[in-house]
C-alpha cells in the first residue's frame, strides 16, 4: 500500500514537472560533460537566440495542436514570409532587389509585411481546414511544397541580401539579453493570454477537446478555426522577420524541418497530440530542452546525425511523462 | 383559453436524411411549467426532432414556434438565445479542461477588457453547482469525475443557460437511483420557476413519476400525447409498440445445468476484493450495483482485460486465466461492454464489419485470405434473426439508432458461439421494444 502510495506519488510528480525536472538533468548533464563554461552567459544566450525562432513557430503550432490539426508547413511558411518581408528590407543601393520599384524603407516596412503576409498564409491553411474541410495534416502538406516553391519562384532561387542595417539590430543584443529572445517572450506573453484569458482560447479548447460539444455550444467552428492558422502564420512572420534579422541572407530554401522542431518543442512541453490540451510554460521548456540539447551536444562536438538520435528520444520520454499525468485519478 | 397556451409548438415536421425518412409529419406541443414525457421506439425519431428544435440540423419541413414567435433558420447559439438548451444523451465533455470552462463554454464571462474573467466564472459555478448540489471544486477536471458527476455538471449547464425550455436525453441511463432523485428534485425545481423540461426516457417508472404529459412517437410519425396521470404503463407500452405487449420479456424455459463460471475470491489491486459467485449454464445471472460499486472493472478482470491481484475464476472446469480478450473469446465468453461508443461500435464501418470482427479468424480460408461471401452470409442471416432495422448490410453503423447498433453487437458476440454472454448495462440508451 505504502508502496503504491509512493510510485503514484512519483508518477504524479512526474507527470507534472516531469519536462522541467527533465530540462534541469538535461543541463546539469550537459555542464557536467562540458564544464561550468556551459552556464556562461554567452552560452545562455546562444540557447537562447538559437531556440526563439522555431520557440516562436511552436507557440502558433501549439494553438494548432490543441484544436486538433497540425502544421507541416510552418518551415515553409517561414521561409516564404522571410524572403518576402526582406525583400522589403532591402537597401535602395542593392544589387539584387527583388522589388527594384520599392524606395528604401525603414525596418517597420519588412515587419509589418511578415505579420500580415505570415497571417494571410496561415488564414489560407485554415481556409483549407475550416471550409474545405480538409485534414489538417493535408491542407499543410500542400502548402509546405506551395509556401516553399513559392520562395523559390519570388527570388529566382537566390538569396535576399543586402538589407538596410537596423536588420541587423534584431539578431543582435539589448544589454545581455538578445533581441530574438526578447522578441520570443513578448509573443509569449500573448499567446499566453490569448490562450487562457479569451473566448478565442477557449473556443481552441472546445474544439479541439470536443468539437460536437463546440458546435452544440454554438461556437463559430469555422472562424475560430481560420483565427487560429492565422495566429499561427503571424507568429510565422514573427519568427521570419527574426530569422532574416539573424543570418541577414535569406535563402529559399532556408528554414528546412523547422516545423518539425516546432511541432518537437510543443509536444515535448506536453501539448496532446489529440488536442484539446496544452500550456504555453510548456512550450517554453519544451523550446529550452531542444535548445540545450542541441547546443550542447554541438559543444560536445557530437555529430549530427547522433544529434537527431538524441532530439528524438527526447520527445519520446517527454511524450511518456505526459502520459503519466494522464492516468486517472483511480 | 389556458389550454392552448403553448410554450413550444412543433407541427408537421418532417425530416430526411439522404436515404432515410426520419421524421414523418410529427407534432409536440409543450406548455409552459411542464415536464413533458417524449416516448417511443429506439428509431422512433426522438432524438432527430430534438435535434432540430436545438437548430443542430433544420427540419425539413415544418413549423417551430417558440414562445410565441416563429423560429426559422436558426443555429444552436440562437436556440440557446432564445431559451432552449439540451442535455445530450451521450456525455460529451471536454475532458481536459475544468467543470467551469465546460459549463461556460461558448459564453465565457469577460471583463472590461474583453478577457476571460476566470474569477467570476469561479464564483459563477459554485453557485450552479449548490443548486444541484454538487460538491466538487469548479475547478476540477472533468475526467476526473465519475460518469455520474459529468452528468451532473450537464444539468448544472443547462440549468445555468435560465432557459424557458431544458431538454434532457435520457438523463438518467448513467446514473444511480439516489442520483435520479436528485434529478427529480432540479426537475421539480426548474418547474415551479415555470420552466418547461422535455424529458426522454425508457425508463416508463421515471416517466410516470417525473412527468405532466407524454407525447408518443412510433417510427417517425406521431402517435398520441396524453396527461400521465389518466394512462397506465401498458397502454403507453401499447401506443409505442403499436400493439399489445402480453408479457414484457416472455420468458424462455430452459434447463439449468452445470456450473459454467466459478468466481472465487478475486481480488483487484485497488477496485473490488473478494468477490466469489458462479453461474450455471442456461442461466441468467444478474450483478447489481451502484454505479462506481466496481461491476464494469470486475467483468472487465473476468475477461481479462485488467490483471488480478490474487482469486481464481473457473470456466467450463478448468482453470481461467485470459491475459488479453482473445484468450476468452476462444475459450467461448463474450462481453458486451457498457460504453458502446468508446469500446464497442467501430462507428465508421459498416454493419458487415462490425459483426464479423470478433469472429475473424473462423472465415480465414486457404492463402489467408478471407472468405467474404460466408462472412456476408453470416451478417444477413442475423439480421434476419435479431432483427436489426437497415436498410443493407452495407450500412455504416454509425447511421444506425443506439438499440440497433446495440443488436448488431450482440450478433457479433452470438457469432462466437459463446458459453456465456457478459452484458455490462445492455439496456443503457434502448429501449424496450429492443
Amino acid at each position: 500500500m505504502q508502496n503504491t502510495n509512493k510510485a503514484s506519488a512519483i508518477s504524479k510528480f512526474l507527470g507534472t514537472y516531469g519536462i522541467l525536472v527533465m530540462l534541469l538533468a538535461l543541463v546539469l548533464v550537459m555542464t557536467l560533460i562540458n564544464g561550468i563554461s556551459f552556464l556562461s552567459l554567452s552560452n545562455i544566450q546562444g540557447i537562447l537566440t538559437q531556440g526563439s525562432i522555431y520557440g516562436i513557430m511552436a507557440l502558433g503550432v501549439t494553438f494548432i495542436i490543441i484544436s486538433g490539426g497540425i502544421d507541416l508547413s510552418a518551415g515553409s511558411m517561414v521561409a516564404l514570409a522571410a524572403v518576402v518581408s526582406s525583400s522589403f528590407g532591402q537597401l535602395a543601393t542593392a544589387s539584387n532587389r527583388i522589388f527594384p520599384f520599392l524606395p528604401q524603407l525603414g525596418i517597420w516596412a519588412p515587419l509589418l509585411v511578415a505579420l500580415i503576409f505570415g497571417g494571410l498564409l496561415g488564414a489560407l491553411n485554415g481556409a483549407m481546414v475550416a471550409k474545405l474541410k480538409l485534414f489538417p495534416w493535408i491542407a499543410t502538406l500542400g502548402t509546405f511544397y506551395i509556401a516553399r516553391g513559392l520562395a523559390q519562384v519570388i527570388t529566382a532561387g537566390k538569396p535576399v541580401t543586402q538589407l538596410i542595417p537596423s536588420y541587423s539590430k534584431i539578431g543582435g543584443k539589448i544589454g545581455i539579453l538578445p533581441v530574438p529572445a526578447l522578441i520570443f517572450f513578448i509573443c509569449v506573453a500573448i499567446s499566453w493570454v490569448l490562450l487562457n484569458y479569451t473566448k478565442f482560447g477557449c473556443d481552441t479548447f472546445a474544439i479541439g477537446g470536443n468539437i460536437g460539444a463546440a458546435r452544440v455550444t454554438g461556437i463559430n467552428i469555422n472562424k475560430t478555426l481560420i483565427t487560429i492558422y492565422a495566429f499561427a502564420g503571424v507568429m510565422y512572420g514573427v519568427a521570419a522577420f527574426v530569422f532574416a534579422g539573424r543570418v541577414l541572407s535569406v535563402n529559399p530554401g532556408a528554414a528546412q524541418n523547422y516545423e518539425m522542431s516546432a511541432i518537437s518543442a510543443s509536444i515535448i512541453g506536453g501539448t496532446s497530440p489529440m488536442g484539446g490540451k496544452g500550456t504555453i510554460w510548456g512550450v517554453i521548456v519544451g523550446t529550452l530542452i531542444l535548445g540545450t540539447i542541441r547546443q550542447g551536444l554541438t559543444l560536445m562536438a557530437v555529430d549530427a546525425y547522433w544529434q537527431q538520435i538524441a532530439e528524438g528520444a527526447i520527445i519520446v520520454i517527454a511524450v511518456i511523462f505526459a502520459m503519466m499525468r494522464e492516468k486517472p485519478r483511480n | 383559453m389556458a389550454e392552448e397556451k403553448y410554450l413550444l409548438e412543433m407541427t408537421d415536421i418532417t425530416k430526411e436524411f439522404p436515404g432515410v425518412k426520419a421524421l414523418r409529419g410529427i407534432q409536440l406541443k409543450v406548455k409552459a411549467g411542464e415536464v413533458h414525457g417524449l416516448l417511443g421506439e429506439n428509431g422512433a425519431g426522438k432524438s432527430t426532432m430534438m435535434n432540430c428544435l436545438m437548430g443542430i440540423f433544420p427540419p425539413t419541413s415544418g413549423k417551430i414556434v417558440f414562445d410565441g414567435v416563429e423560429r426559422q433558420h436558426y443555429g444552436p447559439r440562437d436556440a440557446l438565445e432564445f431559451g432552449v438548451s439540451m442535455i445530450q444523451q451521450e456525455l460529451s465533455p471536454m475532458q481536459d479542461r475544468s467543470i467551469m470552462a465546460n459549463i461556460w463554454l461558448g459564453r465565457e464571462p469577460v471583463n472590461a477588457l474583453g478577457l476571460v474573467n476566470w474569477k467570476k466564472m469561479y464564483e459563477d459555478t459554485k453557485k450552479v453547482l449548490q443548486i444541484i448540489e454538487l460538491d466538487e471544486d469548479p475547478r476540477t477536471l472533468m475526467k476526473h469525475l465519475t460518469v455520474a458527476k459529468m452528468q451532473m455538471v450537464e444539468i448544472a449547464r443547462a440549468v445555468s443557460y435560465n432557459s424557458k425550455l431544458i431538454i434532457m436525453d435520457e438523463p438518467s441511463s448513467a446514473i444511480t437511483e439516489k442520483e435520479t432523485q436528485q434529478l427529480f428534485k432540479i426537475i421539480r425545481q426548474l418547474k415551479a420557476e415555470g420552466r418547461s423540461v422535455i424529458y426522454i426516457s425508457h425508463k416508463l417508472d421515471e416517466i410516470k413519476e417525473i412527468t405532466d404529459r407524454v407525447s408518443v412517437y412510433r417510427d417517425g410519425t406521431y402517435v398520441s400525447s396524453a396527461n400521465t396521470a389518466d394512462i397506465t404503463q401498458d397502454q403507453i407500452i401499447e401506443m409505442m409498440v403499436g400493439r399489445s405487449v402480453e408479457n414484457l420479456f416472455p420468458k424462455v424455459k430452459v434447463p439449468i445445468g452445470d456450473v459454467v463460471l466459478e468466481v472465487k475470491d478475486l481480488c483487484h489491486e485497488s477496485l473490488f476484493r473478494n468477490i466469489s459467485f458462479t453461474v450455471r449454464q442456461g442461466e441468467i445471472f444478474g450483478l447489481s450495483g451502484l454505479v462506481g460499486a466496481g461491476r464494469t472493472e470486475l467483468m472487465e478482470t473476468i475477461f481479462g482485460l485488467r490483471q488480478r491481484k490474487s482469486g481464481t475464476v473457473r470456466f467450463k472446469g478448468k482453470d481461467f486465466h485470459p491475459t488479453c480478450g482473445k484468450d476468452s473469446i476462444d475459450a467461448g465468453m463474450a462481453f458486451i461492454t457498457e460504453d458502446r461508443r468508446g469500446n464497442g461500435i467501430f462507428p465508421i464501418q459498416d454493419i458487415e464489419f462490425n459483426s464479423t470482427i470478433a469472429n475473424i479468424d473462423a472465415y480465414v480460408g486457404p492463402g489467408r485470405l478471407l472468405n467474404l461471401k460466408k462472412m456476408r452470409e453470416d451478417c444477413a442471416e442475423y439480421i434476419e434473426k435479431i432483427a436489426i432495422k437497415t436498410p443493407s448490410q452495407k450500412q455504416l453503423i454509425k447511421n444506425l439508432s443506439g438499440g440497433n447498433q446495440q443488436k448488431v453487437l450482440v450478433a457479433r458476440w452470438l457469432m462466437t458461439s459463446p458459453d456465456i454472454i457478459i452484458m455490462d448495462e445492455p439496456t443503457r440508451g434502448i429501449d424496450v421494444g429492443a
